[in-house]
């Protein structure tokens, strides 16, 4: 039972060493020459404007809020679908049920204009 | 095989830490997260016992708990959002208006 | 594993079904109705309720026996029935109040009678609920509408406090109560409550010590509900930062509900352990009626002091749980109704006094009613008096029931407490009853109720005097309800 487990901890040592001995071997042999646009985040490309770290669009949240709500609910056709031929007919008008509340949620949402962008 | 008595007494470490978290902290955010860890304790012990029962009847529940938990989050956080904009502060204990 | 999943009897599950349809609708609907007219969004809530309870009640005459569906999880019984009629009667009745008290807060919106309907749906699963998952998905379908419409008026601050306040220990409590189920799924494998029941029978697992945990954990996350001690802390708070519509709905409804869960749980799924949670309720009960009275006597405020009554009126009701004899179920079924109509009325008065800069909550708002409005401090004087068990109300009815399924129990000493705290009840009780009657009235401007509430005001009167002369009728009902209840036992 525990051999088993060789083979993994093997492949975990060889990523851990591989990316440690890189990243060393980069840092004390590559020639160093820093300048300016070197230095900026994106080196061709637009040049970055103010701090990260500022407050958001409120309607960032909404929208993360209706995400995670419809993203969770779809965990339930897993159960669904290892099942589904099994389940049959019945099965299916299950999900089809399910759906359309989803539905009828969605085109709330979406009348509200939660969806829209201004 | 892990033993099933592990994975018990490692859900109640985790609930423990997750309920100790929820009583003791006085940031709303990280209240909702140690609810949130005590919700994910009771879904281990239930995979837990799932498996060792030999029967579905964790899982199903466990399924409907992280669905339940997401709308738990949503809800609060829409709640906090509320207050917030009336009140500023997102500290448990400066919601205090109402008392006695 | 090999999964059959055999057609479930779906006419079992019609009044749900047609809730839920009527809840997504009337989102649906919502989008349609401009925002000046949004009473429309609620006469249709209204009406269907009243659909809804006329479908439940045409189910009343075959359920002489209880009948299963979806493989055993979902349970149609008289006692079912009974309390979702309790839920539609008061979710109807809130629905009146709440016409025009949303028009004065200025929150008038469709979603409020949605997630109304979305609440009482949980509620009518939870009661059906013969499997502790039911059981929770319904208490969670139910706590989240609440904590929205706890926290409806999003611009008081009390308001929102008082949402987040419940919503905060509802979410707490509920990972407690979801791990005392998951003991119980630990100690026999199963969460239906039948299997449950045979399982610690066939393998005398009475005295597990796991087993005893869960317990405690479930009626700690129903006591929430329930507002009993020591989980009463949240009401107080929530019932007076709460728009009083829903403060109303919560003192009743789920309260109901979750007694009803509780009965459920501990009659048919653990009732081998009634040696140990007799003893945990008994002091539950006496600790949580004396402390909503006695803190009740403390009040200026009519809503926190309601609050704290109605923590002592889940004491009282305690004592059928206790019981455990068929009075003591008919006594709890009945109780619930006589407590939907008085104190859906104490709080319609409340709103009744609600205008403008004044919310109608304080004692001194009632100052002189009498000489104003006379037949309106009559009618609160009705359920003033039924809420402290004095005949010829529905309140009296109930108590007496109540503590004579207690006596039939043999819980003297605990009856004796409380028709104590009946005595100290009727000091606060009467406070409002002499601020309205010896006080002189202070100028106050016009009251403008809406017609729903004189409506419901009149209603819920009438009822509680009615079934305070009259109460065969609901007595009977409550008597067939506690009978097929406490046949699944023997």
């Amino acid at each position: 039972m525990k051999d088993a487990y060789w083979p993994l901890i093997l492949v975990l040592l060889l990523a851990v060493g591989f990316g440690v001995v890189a990243v060393l071997m980069s840092t004390l042999l590559g020639p160093k020459k820093p300048d300016p646009i070197k230095l900026s985040p994106y080196e061709c490309g637009v040049d970055p404007v103010g701090d990260a770290r500022m407050p958001f669009f409120v309607h960032y949240y909404v929208v993360a809020l209706l995400f995670l709500i419809f993203d969770i609910e779809v965990v339930f056709t897993y159960p669904w679908a290892v099942y589904f031929k099994k389940l049959g007919l019945f099965g299916l008008l299950e999900m089809v049920v399910f759906i359309a509340v989803f539905l009828a949620i969605f085109i709330y949402v979406w009348g509200r204009g939660a969806l829209e962008w201004e | 095989m892990i033993p099933l008595s592990h994975i018990i007494i490692f859900s109640l470490i985790i609930f423990t830490i997750g309920m100790v978290g929820a009583l003791s902290r006085r940031n709303v955010f990280i209240v909702l997260m140690s609810i949130e860890l005590m919700l994910n304790a009771v879904n281990i012990a239930l995979i837990g016992v799932s498996s060792a029962m030999g029967n579905l009847i964790g899982q199903v529940l466990a399924i409907f708990i992280i669905t339940v938990a997401a709308g738990e989050a949503a809800v609060g956080l829409a709640i906090v959002v509320a207050l917030y904009r009336n009140r500023l502060t997102v500290n448990v204990d400066a919601i205090n208006l109402l008392k006695w | 594993m090999n999964v059959t999943v055999p057609m479930p009897n779906l006419s079992l599950v019609v009044p749900e079904i047609l809730m839920v349809i009527l809840a997504c609708g009337l989102l649906l609907v919502d989008l349609f109705i401009p925002k000046d007219r949004k009473r429309v969004v609620g006469y249709i809530a209204l009406a269907g309720v009243v659909v809804v309870g006329v479908v439940t009640a045409a189910f009343w005459g075959k359920m002489a026996q209880p009948a299963t569906t979806f493989s055993g999880t979902f349970v149609l019984d008289r006692f079912a029935l009974f309390f979702k009629e309790v839920f539609l009667f008061t979710t109807g009745i809130t629905i009146l109040i709440s016409l025009k008290y949303l028009e004065i807060e200025k929150v008038s919106l469709g979603e409020y009678y949605a997630l109304m309907l979305f609440c009482t749906l949980g509620m009518m699963i939870m009661v059906s609920g013969a499997d502790l998952i039911v059981i929770y998905l319904g208490i969670e379908t139910m706590a989240l509408s609440v904590y929205v419409l706890a926290g409806f008026m999003k611009f008081d601050h009390k308001c929102t406090e008082a949402a987040l306040k419940y919503f905060l220990l509802g979410v707490f409590i509920s990972g407690i109560l979801l791990y005392g189920i998951t003991l119980i799924y630990a100690a026999t494998g199963s969460t239906q409550l039948a299997q449950v029941a045979a399982v610690i029978k066939e393998k005398g697992l009475a005295k597990n010590p796991l087993l005893v945990l869960a317990m405690f954990m479930l009626a700690a996350g129903l006591g929430l509900e329930i507002a009993m001690a020591p989980f009463h802390f949240w009401a107080p708070d929530v019932y007076e930062g709460a728009p009083t519509p829903i403060t109303a709905f919560i003192s009743v409804a789920p309260k109901a509900a979750a007694f009803a869960a509780l009965v459920r749980i501990f009659y048919h799924g653990i009732q081998l352990l009634e040696p140990q949670w007799q003893i945990l309720l008994w002091i539950i009960c006496a600790v949580t009626m004396t402390i909503g009275n006695v803190t009740a006597l403390m009040q200026q405020n009519v809503k926190r002091m309601l609050a704290y009554s109605s923590v002592a009126h889940a004491g009282y009701i305690l004592l059928g749980v206790l019981a455990a004899n068929q009075v003591g179920v008919q006594g709890i079924a009945f109780y619930f109704f006589a407590y939907a109509f008085m104190n859906m009325g104490a709080f319609g008065l409340v709103i009744y006094l609600r205008r403008e800069n004044i919310v109608g909550d304080d004692i001194d708002d009632f100052k002189g009613l009498a000489q104003t409005h006379p037949l309106l401090a009559v009618i609160m004087v009705v359920f003033l008096l039924s809420l402290a068990g004095i005949p010829p109300t529905a309140g009296f009815v109930g108590k007496f029931l109540l503590f004579a399924a207690a006596i039939k129990a043999g819980f003297y000493w605990l009856v004796a407490l409380a028709a104590l705290n009946s005595v100290v009840a009727l000091f606060y009780y009467f406070r409002i009853a002499k601020a309205m009657y010896m006080q002189s009235p202070e100028p106050l401007p016009q009251l403008s109720p809406g017609r729903g509430l004189v409506l419901a005001l009149v209603v819920v009167g009438v009822f509680t005097l009615f079934f305070g002369i009259y109460p065969q009728p609901l007595m009977s009902l409550a008597k067939d309800t506690a009978h097929t209840f406490m046949m699944f036992l023997s």
